[in-house]
């Protein structure tokens, strides 16, 4: 039986199994890659926040190991409750990170929804007038920020950075925005004109149908306020409007010598980010790429 | 219908300016004001009674030929250029492997393993300059350790300069090599299955897809990561900050633009701010940017008119 098989179809299951076999290979090589890189990205964090809970021994001894029985010791806590004051910072940094969404969100809708709305003299100017604002980072106008801020008397106050990064995440989001406002059906808002609805109910109207825009932008202004450093240092560095990421770098400034205290600040600052992260991935990598990835 | 056609062709109607108003207004006074302002203030220079007098574009002469400020810039902008050069040869290059490799239909896991690769990119700079100043301490051992694996002897790595701002850079790249994966694995996803499948069925190698059919594809994306690179690159500032203080030690061999522009608005121990040469020194970074933005408008220019008509 097997002598009459036609040579042909054996030639072909081979290169079929050998196309096979070379394929789980590279998929093998693939996943390998794909492992060690993501090692590589989680390892540093790992082991911060393991070694946050051994003792100082502990720490440089066995770095490796997972913190047992004997291992054990929150003194770095302690520390850090002790001589910093966390719960301020962020709560500050959450009042300057909503407060700057919430006025980014709002202005930016209305802003977009005019421009995507009405044909107005200046419209097409007034839209490139507000995309400048993409490509210039907002940190090369800090010297004429700091006057302003001086002279408004918000030296040393919440507002300052509030609107300053309004100010910086507004051009982003109305480039954004008005491209879905534009997708809105026009049916839909001449019918409510023709119900007698306001110009500002028909606005308020079409919020929920942007609403993926809107994650999107929120989702990608919290992570660069609620990290910045620069702001904070330059138009906010008093003790009581100090912001999360401003207070951690002063505080592992004063111990670096403290390696508990180092370590437990750290995974006190990474951890909050790592959950929201998480609850919020989907949004985010959605936004980044557009919808191309789900 | 033609009672909103009127009403659009009236001359400025109330509700347009109250729409615009708040966000005109925020970005004006933030953010276009204090760049006008810092642009006007770079041509002045404080006067023996301390107020600015008018210097025109002196200050500007000052930073490119004067022996206390030249060596200073030159010395930050090549730098820069480094820390740049790093970032494209290095966290573009692996971002763009491990988009290839996530866009396969084949990887199973594809979504946790981007997930856990992008974590770093959301801690703030700040933690993770101190992160790896712990793990590169001689004193914890841990670079001693792994080094030691592919046999390379541990260094003070930031402490010497000529390896504290390559191994900065790389530190970068760890952070944000994030982003370039998610940009080009949107890119690589949206190219139509039917023409990798045709290539294929024409015997075509995985690799010959990749260079001859993916990758011209995605080349406005390669242009739009390049672009985002610079003006992230060259605005840069917490990582030396928090890693190496305002000094961008040792011996200035991590100054980048971003260090040199505070340490000279702020001043530094003995040396107190200035102002004017501060807002020079941002001048300087404007100009450099929109250079190497106006480049990227240049050389990707038909593809983005093609955008804007799409708009």
């Amino acid at each position: 039986m097997a002598t009459t098989l036609n040579p042909t179809h054996v030639s072909t299951t081979r290169v079929a199994r050998r196309f096979q076999l070379s394929r789980l290979w590279q998929l093998a090589a693939a996943h390998l890659a794909l492992l060690l890189y993501t090692a590589l990205a989680l390892f540093p964090i790992f082991l911060v926040v393991v070694n946050s809970f051994k003792n100082r021994r502990a720490i440089f001894a066995m770095p490796y190991a997972l913190p047992t029985a004997e291992t054990w010791d929150p003194v770095g806590y302690q520390t850090v409750f002790n001589n910093a004051n966390f719960g301020l910072y962020f709560a500050n940094s959450l009042i300057v990170t909503i407060g700057a969404l919430v006025l980014i969100l709002l202005a930016g809708t209305m802003a977009s929804y005019a421009l995507a709305e009405y044909r107005f003299p200046g419209n097409t100017l007034l839209g490139l007038y507000l995309a400048l604002g993409i490509m210039v980072p907002i940190r090369l106008g800090t010297v004429g920020i700091l006057r302003l801020v001086v002279a408004l008397g918000l030296a040393d106050t919440l507002w300052a950075l509030i609107l300053v990064y309004t100010a910086s995440g507004l051009p982003l989001a109305i480039f954004i925005m008005t491209q879905f406002m534009r997708q809105v059906p026009r049916e839909l808002k001449d019918a409510a004109r023709v119900d007698g609805a306001s110009e500002y109910r028909i606005y308020w109207m079409t919020l929920p149908l942007v609403r993926p825009a809107l994650g999107t932008v929120a989702v990608f202004n919290m992570i660069p306020i609620w990290n910045d450093l620069w702001f904070p240092l330059i138009l906010a560095p008093s003790e009581n409007v100090k912001t999360v990421t401003l207070g951690a770098q002063v505080f592992l400034g004063q111990f670096v010598n403290d390696w508990n205290a180092v370590l437990a600040s750290l995974t006190l600052a990474i951890i909050p980010v790592v959950v929201l992260y998480i609850l919020f991935s989907r949004q985010l990598i959605r936004g980044l790429t557009a919808g191309a990835v789900k | 219908m033609q009672r909103s056609g009127t009403t659009r062709r009236k001359p400025f109607p109330i509700h347009i300016i109250v729409f615009l108003a708040p966000a005109v207004i925020i970005y004006t006074a933030f953010m276009i004001f204090p760049l006008l302002d810092s642009l006007r203030l770079s041509l002045y220079a404080p006067g023996e009674s301390g107020e600015y007098v008018f210097v025109g574009l002196n200050n500007y002469q000052r930073l490119l030929t004067e022996p206390l400020w030249a060596p200073r810039f030159f010395g930050a902008l090549k730098n820069n250029l480094v820390f740049f050069a790093i970032h494209m040869l290095v966290q573009n290059p692996i971002g763009l492997f491990l988009a290839s490799l996530l866009s396969s239909q084949f990887i199973k896991g594809r979504a946790i393993y981007r997930t856990l690769i992008f974590t770093p990119t959301v801690l703030s700079v700040v933690l993770v300059g101190f992160i790896w100043r712990l793990i590169l301490n001689p004193l914890w051992g841990i670079s001693g350790d792994i080094l030691g694996l592919f046999g390379i002897e541990n260094q003070p790595w930031l402490g010497l300069e000529t390896t504290a701002l390559p191994v900065l850079s790389l530190v970068s790249v760890w952070q944000y090599v994030g982003i370039p994966m998610m940009l080009f694995l949107a890119a690589l996803i949206s190219i139509p299955d039917e023409l990798i499948e045709a290539a294929r069925v024409d015997g075509a190698t995985a690799w010959h897809v990749f260079w001859k059919i993916k990758f011209p594809l995605i080349l406005p994306t390669v242009g739009i990561v390049a672009v985002l690179t610079f003006v992230g690159n060259f605005n840069a500032f917490d990582l030396i900050y928090t890693t190496q203080r305002a000094t961008a030690g040792p011996n200035f061999a991590t100054d980048i633009l971003g260090t040199f522009f505070y340490r000279t608005f702020f001043g530094i121990q003995l040396q107190p701010g200035n102002p004017t040469m501060g807002a020079t020194i941002a001048g300087m970074m404007l100009l450099i940017i929109l250079a190497g933005v106006l480049l990227y408008l240049f050389t990707f220019q038909r593809r983005l008119l093609k955008m804007d008509i799409q708009l």
